[in-house]
């Protein structure tokens, strides 16, 4: 097994992107990547690319050797992974591999999701699909509707309340108001999430991560090799993943997530630190309950603890811990296959103390978090500097 | 054998309605003897209804469903024009598949034609079991006088052979029919149409009054000879009318008058009076019922109580109770939404 | 918003009366059937097994903003419910105005499911009513 690091990351703006298609992000998040690594199309050598549901967004499947069309990496193999929201973390984990096998040095990493050029209405449909949909959506049970019955558990056995979940909205809004690429970039207060729609009991607008367009691309190497490339390569230290049922109800808990406890606890002895170590994560907060859950399953905060946490600024900006400075999925906003490697690439940035107006001082230790569905899948990463 | 009844919660009042239609509430209500109806929830329909109503009656009768030879389920708001309820009961309450099963439709007296089918296959020892079924959500035309009556609900009869653990045995059936256009819906229409006051003498006076009294005939029995008595309830007049004519008392037609609390519910009215009146009926004693089905023909019943009745009472609630507890009022717009009158596009 | 009539229909006695399955190796009973025990894997022994449909709510939300399949029944509360015999399910809780809170006791109704078109089949299952 090699070490593997990141010499290329890329982003688009995310956001309602009206003016451009699945190809034009790839684009975009692509050839910045390659220009980032200092690379050209022609050295690329492996494409995996996460998406969700691009055949019900825009009726577009066999998206990989598409994207690898676009961006001149000629015939190269190129596969699509999909795993729900957690698409990009598993491509990103599949590419991992690859090179640390030593099967291939270049591989390009690559997440996207267009999710505007259909209703909202069929977008929570497809969205839905991450769930079972024999027993979940086919009841007309939504993905807000999982996660606000784990979140009105949650509320039950450790008195979590509605003011302190609004609050990881309103800090994830505060940073992503520090971020050129993320899709709300405004201030809101408690109130504000307090009085938007109610979508499903207790969740509310503010508490729900949007519909956005994007995509993310990390180009990776063997560290041995990353100096040629980049300055500053940055190491995956530890990529874990695990799964779990895809049904709520089968699970044993429902107030953490079992395949994200899992996989941190895999990644923490991989990388051989522990969750105190941890400067700067981007966790997984689809909804605001999402990133209570996270805090507690990765450790950082025992379980019932992370809300008043959160509530009391613990985990803004340079506070104990900085938790999504990207904005999260909430505040940069959710195009789902870009998701998990848009968290790679925030990641990579802060550890290159590249972050510009939101750089967390002094990171050394980065996570990301990325889970699919209501919590069938999750993929944990941690990640140092290599140079 | 058992029988089950299922009545929707939610009600409207004659109020409410007619304030819709600026009319006289107080008016109809004596004219009609009706005080509220019956309304499904969005979700319910005669199928349904007709599966709680069904499962109420498996369990009432305590035998095992698989031993059902036929299901019958009467109604004229199927959910579909094609493709049986019957089916959808017959496996809801777990008959296995050796089972006779079909939908009828003889506006509301389909579930006592149902019953009358069963007693024949008993009879030729063809099955052991046999369930009807009569469930309607009924249909009346906005504005019209039925609008205050058609109601939702059904109940069930599970039939068996006599002897054999049952709480009441039907002595006699027959029934007087003919061709009398007195009320119809043709395929795709939403309401039905009636013939206004026509409905009336030669609809469902002479129809429950003809059965009746040919039943007397070939039984010999008279009005004073039932303890109880039921007749099809399209409002709460017609069948105190009927009773008087007849020669019955208001004391034996009281306990299975249910159409003034629910309405008219169509299939289901004749049976669910006949289930109030089991409810309340000690062994020994007998019941008439004849119900009416426009179109036009009526159905005529002797029924003797047995022994068994009480015992088997155990945790069955009783009509009254089902109708009486946990109901819930509706306005008129709630109503329309309830009865996918209106709807989002 | 199309209901396949097979999917419908393999599914119906599962649907129609809250039938599901316990492995005799463990005693675990699963709603829906599962194909493999979750304990015993490849030495499952599961067998079919009905439900009784009293439960408990473990968790409950009401869905303001629905799928389109659901459009006209929104809004509609939804239930995780401990069924008496242990297994978790996911299911409707129809509005009898009696209290929804967790720890409450429901049983099983049946009901039609979801809006349909007016060609599309009728889909009916077990919702639960609070007792």
């Amino acid at each position: 097994m090699r070490d593997v690091a990141i010499i290329g990351a890329g982003l688009t703006k995310f956001g309602e992107r009206w003016n451009v298609g699945m190809k034009e992000l790839m684009e975009e998040a692509g050839l910045a990547a390659l220009e980032d690594a200092n690379i050209s199309s022609r050295d690329v050598e492996m494409l995996f690319g996460g998406t969700m549901a691009p055949g019900s967004f825009i009726e577009q499947e066999h998206t990989a050797a598409l994207i690898a069309d676009q961006l001149g990496f000629h015939n190269i193999p190129a596969v699509r992974v999909e795993n729900a929201c957690a698409s990009g973390g598993s491509a990103l984990r599949l590419g991992y591999i690859t090179v640390a096998s030593g099967i291939h040095d270049i591989v390009v990493v690559g997440g996207v999701e267009k999710m505007t050029d259909i209703t909202a209405s069929a977008a929570t449909t497809a969205l839905g699909g991450a769930g079972d949909q024999e027993w979940e959506l086919s009841q007309g049970i939504t993905f807000p509707g999982l996660y606000a019955l784990i979140a009105k558990r949650h509320m039950y056995e450790y008195g979590t309340t509605e003011e302190q979940l609004a609050s990881v909205a309103v800090k994830n809004h505060e940073n992503a108001g520090k971020n050129e690429f993320a899709q709300f970039r405004n201030k809101i207060t408690i109130e504000d999430v307090m009085k938007s729609k109610l979508i499903a009991d207790p969740l509310k607008l503010l508490d729900c991560s949007p519909i956005s367009d994007g995509a993310a691309v990390i180009v990776l190497a063997p560290l041995e090799k990353a100096k040629k490339y980049n300055d500053t390569p940055i190491k995956i230290v530890a990529s874990a993943q695990a799964s779990d049922t895809l049904r709520l109800a089968d699970r044993d808990s429902i107030t953490e997530l079992k395949a994200t406890k899992i996989a941190a606890q895999n990644a923490y002895k991989q990388a051989n630190v522990s969750p105190s170590d941890v400067d700067v994560l981007e966790v997984h907060d689809c909804f605001t309950i999402a990133e209570v859950l996270a805090m507690e399953d990765l450790g950082i905060y025992q379980k019932g603890k992370a809300a008043k946490a959160i509530a009391d600024g613990e985990t803004a900006l340079n506070g104990k811990v900085s938790v999504n400075t990207s904005g999260g999925l909430k505040g940069c906003g959710h195009p789902v296959g870009a998701t998990g490697v848009k968290q790679a690439v925030e990641i990579t940035w802060q550890l290159r103390g590249d972050a510009k107006g939101r750089q967390v001082s002094g990171a050394e230790v980065g996570m990301t978090h990325n889970v699919g569905g209501s919590g069938a899948t999750a993929v944990v990463h941690i990640f140092k500097r290599g140079d | 054998m058992g029988y089950g009844v299922y009545v929707p919660i939610y009600r409207i009042r004659v109020e409410e309605i007619a304030k819709v239609w600026n009319e006289d509430a107080e008016g109809i209500k004596t004219s009609l003897n009706i005080v509220e109806k019956s309304v499904q929830d969005k979700d319910e329909d005669a199928a349904t209804i007709a599966v709680q109503a069904a499962r109420r009656a498996v369990s009432h009768a305590g035998i095992d469903a698989r031993e059902i030879g036929a299901v019958y389920v009467g109604s004229e708001s199927h959910p579909y024009a094609v493709k049986p309820t019957a089916t959808i009961v017959k496996e809801a309450i777990g008959t296995g598949n050796r089972v006779m099963a079909a939908d009828l439709e003889f506006a509301c007296k389909a579930g006592t034609a149902g019953m009358q089918m069963v007693m024949g296959l008993i009879d030729s020892n063809m099955i052991k079991y046999g369930m009807t079924v009569g469930s309607d959500t009924a249909q009346g035309r906005p504005g019209d006088a039925l609008e205050y009556t058609a109601g939702a609900g059904g109940a069930a009869f599970i039939l068996g052979k006599g002897g054999s653990g049952n709480i009441a045995e039907i002595l006699k059936t027959v029934s007087f029919t003919s061709d009398t256009p007195d009320f119809w819906r043709k395929e795709g229409a939403s309401f039905p149409s009636h013939g206004g006051r026509f409905t009336g003498e030669p609809g469902y006076f002479n129809h429950t009054i003809s059965a009746t009294k040919m039943l007397f005939e070939e039984t010999g029995f008279k009005p004073s000879d039932f303890d109880y008595a039921v007749f099809h309830q399209p409002n709460g007049r017609f069948p105190t009318n009927v009773a008087k004519q007849l020669g019955f008392t208001s004391e034996q037609i009281k306990n299975g008058l249910i159409t003034p609390m629910i309405g008219n519910t169509y299939s289901g009215a004749s049976l669910i009076g006949l289930a109030a009146t089991l409810d309340v009926a000690m062994p020994g004693q007998k019941i008439l019922v004849t119900s009416f089905g426009s179109g036009a023909g009526s159905d005529s019943f002797a029924i003797e109580v047995t022994e068994n009745i009480e015992a088997r009472r155990g945790s069955l609630v009783p009509v009254r109770d089902i109708i009486s507890k946990n109901k819930t009022y509706v306005d008129y717009s709630i109503y329309l939404k309830h009865k996918k009158a209106i709807k989002k596009e | 918003m199309d209901v396949a009539p097979a999917s419908l229909w393999r599914k119906i006695n599962t649907r129609y009366n809250l039938v599901g399955n316990t492995c005799k190796n463990c005693n675990t009973s699963y709603f829906p059937q599962r194909v493999v025990c979750r304990n015993c894997g490849r030495k499952s022994k599961l067998e079919e097994r009905k439900f009784s449909g009293n439960g408990t709510i473990f968790s409950f939300t009401r869905i303001m903003v629905p799928p389109d399949a659901f459009r006209e029944d929104a809004p509609y509360t939804i239930g995780l419910i401990k069924l008496d015999e242990g297994p978790m399910v996911e299911g409707h809780i129809i509005d009898n105005c009696a209290e929804i809170k967790i720890g409450g006791k429901v049983k099983t109704v049946f009901r039609r499911m979801q809006t349909e078109d007016k060609e599309d089949l009728i889909r009916y299952q077990y919702k639960f009513e609070p007792l």
